[in-house]
């Protein structure tokens, strides 16, 4: 059904790539959503997914990191089939921003403490106050440590989010529009700790909807269409094509003035096609 | 007589002795676990699963008749135990399953669980009125075997409810997250689910069925109010939880009115005192800007940038004063 197209930047000497999925097909409900979906991630690499609402980024890094299961295909996270084989302690995910504030208040520093349980580790280790506000330094709201998330701007809250994920130390980061609906000193402040960890050599699995502040981190851009990777390689050239005729502009205007300011990825993609699927 | 006398009279009472030990132990233990349920907005739970453990009452009662055991209803608790902690994971399995049908799955087990206690109980030759001492609490009749199953299921309550804090946070906070972290979130939610159950079962004799829910709820209802962080959410809740347990039961011992609903009551009136009180005590927000580290999009006549920006830098001084 599926033909293995090898991606253009596989390497055979390094460890295993920190994402491996092969021919994953994920249904939810009665929706077909992943049609075959083959993808690499090496280490070191710095992979934006793009794609239209609706083609399946999300559905994909959720089944990346083993929140919803495929229906047929593998996935290797980290060089272990998905599970309890998998180190989860090197994996930080940032899902979709859905409100942070529940019912019961909590602070900053405790939702970023709940990231340093994974596995079988369900305890908080010693010092974890520490590391919370390392992590919460690191995306710029130590001094909000003690603050209910609720009393939290949203990029703010999304930025919480992402202190979660990094306060275990990942070598893999998944992240789910991490931008989206943020702020522009959020969408900075989450720039330049990109920066900082992407030297330092962390690997990202990251859904844009376009490139924005990131744009000169991206090493590969992986396209999905219908459920389908359409293009796998370069990232896609800035192009100013946002208010082109024709442009299908499908995203919820966010309430921030200057999320155009930069060149946007929203332009025809050139690249070569990748992988495909027959049904 | 004086006050102090009053209360070493009750103290010397070996009934109110055990008495107050139970509330004390289930003061402490129900808002805990209340505090996991608030946070998944599965508040009304506990109201499910006391519903359900009514039929688990009935059914210890009709096979401790049939088998002719010497009090009827030695096998009620153990009955309503093994029913709460099935309705309880029955219920966790409907919401893994879909969101839209918990709900309803819910209200079917309400009425599923009275009906079935009040029909069984017929049966084992009882009536519905041999069913009010658990509707609505019989905490005067504590024996010492009870206390020692309440000493141990409120043990078990604790060990779990305070012991995996972080972890049952954690899925109860972003389950998604969770799941990506690799949590047994299964295990979990089933852990939440059986202790929920055994808070139920050891609050019945408290306050009775039909209130359980409120010892569970109406404290962490008060500690929001008051606090911003879970774990002292779940301090202020226990807190609560024991004082009001404490007081209530005292009051009846000179009042002859029923201590479960003087205990909720209490805890209803805590929280309506508090929410009254609360503007009086809570640190003002800064007149400010509340985001001063977001510059402003659009000038508005009439207000500069830099008096914004002076009033915001008031506005964050204050905030870390406070």
């Amino acid at each position: 059904m599926t033909s293995v197209a090898t991606p253009p930047t596989a390497s055979t000497t390094a460890p295993a790539p920190a994402v491996e999925a092969r021919g994953v097909h994920v249904h939810l409900g009665a929706s077909h959503i992943l049609r075959g979906v083959d993808l690499t991630v090496d280490r070191g690499d710095v992979v934006a997914l793009l794609g239209a609402n609706g083609s399946g980024k999300s559905t994909l890094v959720r089944t990346l990191v083993g929140v919803l299961p495929p229906s047929a295909g593998t996935v290797r996270v980290l060089g272990h089939p998905l599970g309890n084989a998998v180190p989860w302690g090197d994996v930080g995910y940032v899902p979709q921003r859905v409100s942070v504030g529940t019912t019961v208040p909590s602070t900053a520093a405790e939702v970023v403490a709940s990231g340093l349980l994974h596995g079988r580790r369900l305890r908080l280790p010693r010092g974890w106050r520490a590391r919370a506000r390392a992590a919460l330094d690191l995306v710029g709201l130590a001094d909000r440590a003690d603050d209910a998330t609720s009393r939290l701007s949203g990029g703010q809250q999304q930025r919480v989010l992402i202190a979660r994920a990094l306060v275990r130390e990942p070598e893999l980061l998944v992240l789910d529009e991490p931008v989206a609906g943020v702020d522009r000193p959020s969408q900075e402040a989450f720039a330049a700790t990109m920066r900082r960890l992407v030297g330092e050599g962390l690997t990202v699995l990251v859904v844009l909807h376009e490139l924005g502040e990131l744009a000169p981190l991206v090493t590969r851009a992986v396209v999905l269409r219908h459920g389908r990777v359409v293009h796998d390689g370069a990232p896609p050239r800035p192009h100013g094509g946002h208010d082109a005729v024709g442009h299908d502009h499908v995203h919820p205007h966010e309430p921030e003035p200057f999320a155009d300011e930069r060149g946007l990825a929203h332009g025809p993609i050139t690249g070569r096609p990748g992988t495909e699927a027959r049904p | 007589m004086t006050l102090f006398e009053e209360l070493g009279y009750m103290l010397g009472d070996p009934l109110m002795r055990r008495a107050l030990l139970a509330a004390l132990l289930v003061g402490v233990s129900a808002p805990v676990v209340g505090t996991y349920l608030v946070q998944r907005r599965l508040s009304l739970l506990g109201d499910g699963i006391g519903h359900v453990a009514l039929t688990g009452v009935a059914l210890g009662w009709m096979i401790g008749a049939a088998t002719g055991l010497a009090p009827n209803d030695a096998l009620a608790i153990p009955g309503a135990v093994v029913a709460a902690i099935a309705g309880s994971v029955l219920i966790e399995v409907v919401r893994r399953r879909g969101r839209t049908s918990g709900d309803l799955a819910l209200a079917i087990m309400f009425y599923g669980g009275i009906a079935g206690g009040v029909l069984l109980i017929g049966l084992a030759g009882g009536s519905s009125g041999n069913l009010m001492a658990y509707l609505f609490g019989s905490i005067s009749t504590v024996t010492t075997t009870d206390l020692l199953l309440t000493v141990v299921l409120c043990a078990v309550i604790l060990l779990v409810g305070l012991g995996l804090r972080a972890a049952l946070f954690s899925v109860s906070h972003d389950e998604e997250f969770a799941t990506a972290s690799g949590l047994p979130v299964w295990a979990l939610n089933m852990a939440v689910a059986v202790v929920a159950a055994l808070t139920v079962t050891v609050a019945m004799r408290v306050v009775g069925l039909l209130l359980v829910s409120a010892l569970m709820i109406v404290p962490v209802a008060v500690g929001q109010l008051v606090t911003h962080s879970f774990r002292r959410t779940m301090l202020v809740a226990s807190l609560v939880g024991v004082s009001v347990c404490l007081v209530g039961l005292s009051l009846t011992y000179w009042q002859d009115v029923s201590p479960g609903a003087t205990i909720v009551v209490l805890a209803i009136g805590v929280y309506a005192a508090v929410a009254l009180l609360r503007p009086l005590f809570a640190r003002r927000r800064p007149a400010g800007d509340p985001h001063p580290d977001i510059p402003d999009d659009v000038e508005v006549a009439g207000r500069t940038p830099a008096g914004a920006r002076a009033s915001a830098a008031a506005g964050s001084d204050e905030e870390c004063v406070g």
